[in-house]
């Protein structure tokens, strides 16, 4: 990214944690699955978790899924054999009956959210499933809302967000800054 | 020796393992680890693929193989489209070319072939745009099964450099053979063929493969011993006086596994002559793992059909 501005630091990453893990026990209480959508959503599924373990002293049970299958631009969308790597997807337990939150770091267009529903449901039938995103971006091209946004940060369409968590990258916290290569 | 699985599949079609690099056959082995996934689920499909057609062309005899293909591509929401010898034009006399010409009237995306003859595959695929897949071509290859064969080995190890492969029996009409050797030298595994002299092919050195005339110095130590069928179907004239002599001589059998590494693990690729290349006990036993060849192979042709599409939205992709 050129000059990426750093819009919430590392203890501004952490109180957002604490905050976001709170919220969703208030609304849901600790009978909840997290599931974490690859790649970034799936340390930050574990890092929600672990403050939600700290706070109330229960352990959350915390998945992890991939959209990749179910994504509107792969297989005869992509140009002639470029498809994009598969990653694992592990969901400890049966979803039936269960509130699942989908956990991600950026929400921008929506389309990973739509695919990501469209995933969870051929595994089951959730009681509800929700959202919980680190930033929301803007941008939307599909009618899907977050139950439970980090940050909401102004950014202009071209522009990129790049959420860094500390177990992955070796750093935390949220830059934003004109694409160079875009990840998304 | 540890290879980086390349980012795409350089060709529209996969008609053999000798034209995959280590990356390429890395890339297609961890497509089919995730994909293994899709058979655990209480709904057994992905939408990936749906809109695309598949046609499978037979013009051998195959069971497993063909299901084996068609359950991949069901699972991947494609539409298949089944063509077999018996029942096709090519029993009036068309020639393949022609027949796939008019199979590509249908705007097929991947046409599956099977073929009496080596190198058909390669053939179809400069006349045609769908992507081709070699369902066994002849004696010259069979890749999705080196490929399963392959992915069944490496699951239960972690690796394949390194590993002592035993391949015995009627190793010159195996395409089998070939495309393991193929795959299993180009990771870094040892592959030693055992076969009497009359089922060893020509040329067998270029292969880079270890030979044997006897099976029982071939198992020593061996972490896989992989039994093939006698292809009567393809001898001119039968080289074996009887099955039982082949059976005394050649046949992995309790005691001869006992040569091999304790963990080794007892393959075919099917159909199995019980009682001529393998014991029934051996086959049934603890060390084989047959049936997960079988399933192995759902997962890789999955994964190859996946990896070759693309294409349509040339025009109008969004990036």
């Amino acid at each position: 990214m050129v000059n990426p501005q750093l819009v919430l630091d590392e203890a501004g990453l952490e109180r957002t944690l604490i905050r976001m893990a709170a919220e969703i026990v208030e609304r849901d209480g600790d009978r909840i699955m997290l599931v974490g959508i690859h790649t970034r959503g799936v340390p930050l599924a574990r890092q929600l978790a672990k403050r939600i373990s700290e706070t109330c002293g229960v352990e959350v049970v915390v998945g992890r899924l991939d959209i990749t299958l179910y994504r509107d631009d792969v297989g005869p969308w992509r140009p002639a054999h470029k498809q994009p790597l598969l990653k694992e997807t592990f969901l400890p337990a049966s979803i039936d009956g269960q509130v699942i939150y989908l956990v991600d770091d950026v929400l921008f267009t929506g389309r990973t959210v739509r695919a990501a529903i469209e995933t969870l449901v051929d595994y089951g039938r959730p009681k509800a499933v929700r959202l919980a995103v680190l930033v929301d971006r803007g941008h939307r091209e599909l009618p899907i809302a977050a139950d439970v946004v980090g940050k909401v940060v102004q950014t202009a369409r071209d522009e990129d967000v790049q959420v860094k968590i500390e177990e992955v990258d070796g750093a935390s916290g949220v830059w934003i800054g004109k694409e160079v290569a875009h990840v998304g | 020796m540890s290879v980086e699985p390349a980012s795409a599949l350089s060709s529209k079609d996969l008609v053999g393992i000798s034209g995959l690099t280590a990356g390429e056959i890395q890339l297609i082995l961890d497509t089919a680890e995730e994909l293994l996934e899709v058979a655990r689920r209480p709904i057994k499909k992905v939408p990936t693929l749906r809109g695309s057609t598949v046609v499978n062309l037979f013009m051998e005899p195959s069971t497993r193989t063909r299901f084996s293909f068609e359950v991949a591509e069901k699972r991947l929401s494609a539409d298949t489209l089944n063509f077999s010898a018996s029942t096709s034009s090519v029993s009036k006399g068309e020639t393949l070319v022609d027949t796939a010409r008019n199979l590509m009237a249908m705007a097929p995306d991947f046409i599956v072939i099977r073929h009496p003859n080596s190198g058909a595959p390669h053939r179809l695929a400069k006349v045609v745009p769908a992507s081709i897949i070699n369902a066994g071509d002849g004696i010259n290859e069979h890749p999705t099964q080196g490929l399963l064969d392959a992915f069944t080995m490496r699951r239960h190890f972690g690796r394949l450099d390194g590993l002592k492969v035993v391949i015995a029996g009627d190793i010159r009409h195996s395409r089998v053979a070939r495309s393991n050797a193929f795959l299993l030298t180009r990771m870094g595994a040892e592959v030693r063929f055992a076969a009497p002299a009359s089922m060893l092919p020509l040329g067998v050195e270029e292969l880079g493969v270890k030979t044997f005339l006897r099976i029982e110095p071939a198992l020593e130590g061996a972490d896989v011993a992989m039994m093939l069928r006698i292809q009567r179907e393809r001898q001119s004239n039968v080289n074996l006086p009887s099955a039982r002599e082949y059976f005394d001589f050649f046949a992995l059998t309790p005691e001869r596994l006992k040569l091999a590494a304790k963990h080794a693990l007892v393959m075919h690729p099917g159909p199995m002559n019980r009682g001529v290349e393998i014991d029934s006990s051996v086959a049934d036993g603890a060390q084989s793992v047959i049936l997960e060849q079988v399933t192995n192979g759902v997962a890789i042709r999955m994964a190859i059909l996946y990896l070759l599409a693309g294409g349509r939205g040339e025009s109008a992709a969004h990036s």
